[in-house]
């Protein structure tokens, strides 16, 4: 048997694979964390709210409506984005003159309302629903077999996330975008509805989170407080990535979830501190993070 | 603070000289002591939050790591290694400036938004490592701590002894912020909050300044956690928990940020209606702390303190017209 540092080699890659899955999380998270605060100025403290909600969404819809989990996947990150919509229409809105320090406060707020609401609601204890047909079992990629269902979560985030890359580096859509994050009165000029772009924006980082509601719930337990610890990570991860670079938030999300599995097999105390670790060290050598630019 | 008028200025000396009457008096009044010390240990908390965000102009989102650490440490130090009171206290104090530093160091590098975040990430790595840390008592925390007694004189154990112990620190914080504000450093920390570039033109080495009302907002901080630890006989994870950062933002924003008088008034507040809400609603606590936030960041900025000075500014100035 082969050994990576003394540690047989199905441990390590299980867990590198674990790691991509929740890298995957990360990325996809950060990267509408990304998108949000390129165009609003805001951060989003309630991305792991919608995340949550996301994944509630899908629950519900699953075992009251009997909707599929193919349907799920995309209804919940609509309703969701719809919900988000809805936020930045009624509250977000009046907050884009004042510090941006208000929008993260005011997150903060809409973040405890839906825990404590879900909680209400559903209790504390965790749900969770079946994974679909197609994709239960596991397959054998020669070097390991692995869960056919985390398979797809890492390929569906990473096709989602450079699609998004695309779409805002490679359109006209998206250079209508950056260019309102750059100038939003200019771009108005030209007879573009910027505010209309902001609201789509919002909902649209809003339904990628829930997106990743969506995906992770058969891999961890859906409870009302699964956002707020992920969220706290996801900012290290930004802060590492640097907020500005789409790519940076894609590719440090990964990264991170791949180093945080590797710490899980030889010193798992660390696992769940060795993202802020890094993220301090990241900052005392380049302040701006990995990818950013000041 | 030079367009305050003199009546202004009495009204302000009566209106703190009843409050302090009222407190010395409370033990004889009936209400619940414990009650009133853990508001006045928040109260310390959230004045050491203020002096950074409203002074400073520094948000951070994990104050909850000193408070906790030191309630932490002063705990560990009174129960398992007998220390004195006193000497836990600033121990206690001690290992919250300490982390003050290493935060401080680290946070100051960026500032607004990801000062906040990165605060918010460095409290989260206290948190696990209180979680796992031998001497914190992992999921149930430290329980029993005694109170001891100041210098072998005065036994703490009874409530109203202690009592006057943490009014007398409340007093000598608030009126220590008071003083810290009113010095040359704090009308520095006023310059760079509202103009830092300027502030650096002029020669003012601007992160030292940071760096140093962070430390000692974070000495402060912990000296609310280390007395709340001796008042209510535990500390616990909830104490290094984000929430509890949250929630010291909230007293300050509610009462006022930049106010004197305003954490304090956010600290009773928010204690009060924990304390009032927590065994009948439930989970309801955090829809309504929620709702708190949004309609204070929406619509009451300035705080309960801070709209009625704007109140107060805006007659005058009708008078004068």
């Amino acid at each position: 048997m082969t050994d990576i540092f003394g540690f047989p080699l199905p441990v390590v890659l299980g867990q590198l694979m674990l790691g991509l899955v929740n890298g995957s999380f990360y990325a996809l998270l950060s990267l509408g964390l990304a998108v949000i605060f390129g165009l609003l100025g805001v951060v989003n403290f309630a991305h792991g709210a919608f995340y949550m909600l996301g994944a509630y969404a899908a629950w519900l819809g699953m075992s009251y409506f009997e909707i599929n989990y193919w349907v799920a996947l995309v209804m919940s990150p609509l309703v969701v984005g719809a919900l988000g919509v809805l936020v930045e229409r009624s509250a977000l809105r009046h907050l884009y003159q004042i510090d941006p320090l208000y929008g993260l406060l005011l997150t903060f707020g809409l973040a405890l309302i839906a825990e404590g609401l879900l909680r209400e609601m559903f209790g504390s204890s965790g749900q969770s629903y079946p994974v679909p047909e197609l994709l239960r079992g596991a397959t054998n990629l020669g070097f390991m077999i692995i869960p056919i269902y985390r398979l797809w979560v890492i390929v569906a985030s990473v096709l989602v996330c450079f699609t998004t890359w695309f779409v805002l580096e490679r359109t006209s859509l998206g250079a209508t975008l950056r260019a309102a994050t750059e100038n939003p009165k200019i771009v108005q000029s030209f007879g573009i509805n910027v505010p209309v772009i902001v609201t789509l924006t919002y909902g649209a980082g809003v339904g990628l989170a829930a997106l990743a509601g969506v995906l992770s719930a058969p891999v961890i337990q859906i409870t009302p407080l699964m956002g707020s610890s992920l969220v706290t990570v996801v900012f290290a991860v930004v802060v590492i990535g640097g907020m500005g670079s789409i790519l940076g938030a894609i590719v440090s999300g990964l990264m991170l979830g791949v180093i945080e599995g590797f710490t899980k097999v030889i010193y798992p105390e660390a696992s769940n501190i060795v993202v802020f670790v890094i993220m301090a060290i990241v900052l005392f050598f380049r302040p701006a993070g990995l990818f950013g630019k000041e | 603070m030079s367009t305050m008028t003199s009546s202004f200025k009495t009204a302000t000396t009566v209106f703190y000289s009843v409050l302090l009457a009222l407190a010395i008096a409370a033990p004889w009044l009936n209400i619940y002591p414990v009650y009133l010390m853990t508001l006045y240990c928040f109260g310390i908390f959230a004045c050491a939050f203020n002096l950074l965000l409203g002074f400073g102009g520094m948000l951070s989102f994990g104050h909850a790591a000193f408070f906790g650490t030191a309630a932490y440490v002063t705990g560990w130090l009174v129960t398992d290694q007998a220390w004195s009171t006193l000497s836990a206290i600033l121990a206690g104090m001690f290992s919250a400036a300490a982390l003050g530093l290493l935060f401080g160091v680290i946070a100051i590098r960026r500032s607004g938004i990801y000062f906040a975040m990165i605060t918010m990430a460095l409290a989260q790595l206290v948190y696990f490592v209180m979680l796992q840390a031998p001497f914190t008592g992992g999921e149930n925390g430290l329980q029993g701590i005694p109170r001891g007694d100041l210098l072998g004189l005065i036994s703490l154990k009874p409530d109203n002894n202690m009592y006057y112990f943490v009014l007398l620190i409340l007093v000598a914080v608030f009126l220590g912020i008071k003083r810290i504000v009113a010095s040359p450093f704090g009308q520095v920390l006023k310059a760079i909050r509202e103009n830092e570039p300027r502030a650096i033109s002029l020669g003012y080495d601007v992160n030292r300044y940071k760096l140093l009302v962070f430390v000692l907002s974070a000495t402060l901080a912990g000296l609310g956690g280390a007395l709340k630890a001796l008042v209510l006989n535990f500390a616990a994870l909830t104490d290094v928990l984000q929430s509890t950062s949250g929630e010291v933002i909230l007293m300050t924003l509610v009462g006022g940020v930049g106010t004197f008088f305003g954490p304090l008034l956010g600290a009773g507040v928010v204690v009060t209606l924990q304390d009032v809400l927590s065994d009948r609603v439930g989970s309801w606590v955090t829809v309504i702390i929620g709702c708190i936030f949004v309609i204070c960041v929406l619509s009451f900025r300035k705080g309960i303190v801070g709209e009625w000075l704007a109140f107060l500014q805006r007659r005058r100035e009708a008078k004068k017209a």
